[in-house]
């Protein structure tokens, strides 16, 4: 399984702060943010914001980072703290 | 003085509690061969794009939070001859005028300490996965990052 945590606006819009996906035919970041989008409308929208940012094991990541069972992956907006 | 800079360990805590400047700065300043401290305190402000704010709750992401604010500690160690730096960013609610963050750097001369506080502020508010939910007149509202963060943040790029 991967664990998926969410934070902020899209935890909040999502509802949820964390869930699991089987790894199971997701090889990248983009793979895993369209399984999660295919939840339905709401989890589309928040999900296919051009503002998302990804993190992987707790460094920031890109779209094409490759991903695995075990592996963290934070969907979080642009950061704002300071 | 800087021969050992890579092994220098920055003091980064992120906590709910509130800091004591006084405290923070005597700890700073206690190693002789500093002749400067810069301290940077940012804080709770009233108006934010043209909304009242009445109090501002900080989100952060455990784990990868204080290891990005060790990250950056590390590259200013690089980039410049420092001694002491310490990033202590609060999370929680916090009330109109509270303080938020605390940065402070310790060097020999004025011109390391000055510039590595600024780069440490410019990139945390850019890079540490902190998120500001304001409270106000208006409801709560999510902060929205700002272009003009992102542009001081690039202004360090060599």
């Amino acid at each position: 399984m991967i664990q998926v945590l969410f934070f902020a606006q899209v935890r909040e819009l999502l509802g949820t702060a964390k869930t699991e996906v089987n790894a199971e035919g997701i090889a990248t970041t983009e793979q895993l943010r369209a399984a999660l989008a295919a939840t339905d409308d709401k989890w589309a929208k928040v999900l296919t914001s051009d503002k998302l940012l990804v993190a992987v094991n707790q460094t920031m990541s890109q779209w094409d980072t490759a991903i695995k069972a075990g592996d963290e992956v934070a969907f979080f907006p642009p950061v704002t703290g300071g | 003085m800087n021969d050992m800079a890579n092994t220098n360990q920055a003091k980064v805590i992120v906590q709910t509690a509130d800091f004591d400047v006084a405290n923070e700065y005597s700890l700073l300043a206690n190693d002789n061969s500093d002749g400067a401290v810069v301290n940077f305190v940012g804080k709770v402000r009233d108006f934010n794009d043209g909304s009242v704010v009445t109090d501002l709750t900080l989100e952060h992401y455990p784990g990868m939070t204080e290891s990005v604010l060790n990250q950056l500690a590390q590259q200013a160690y690089e980039r410049w001859p420092l001694n002491k730096v310490t990033i202590i960013h609060r999370v929680g609610t916090m009330a109109l005028g509270e303080q938020i963050v605390f940065i402070g750097v310790t060097s020999a001369h004025r011109k390391a300490a000055f510039a590595a506080c600024e780069f440490l502020i410019d990139f945390l508010k850019t890079k540490a996965p902190f998120w500001k939910l304001e409270a106000g007149d208006d409801g709560d509202k999510w902060v929205e990052a700002r272009d003009s963060d992102e542009q001081a943040a690039k202004m360090w790029q060599k």
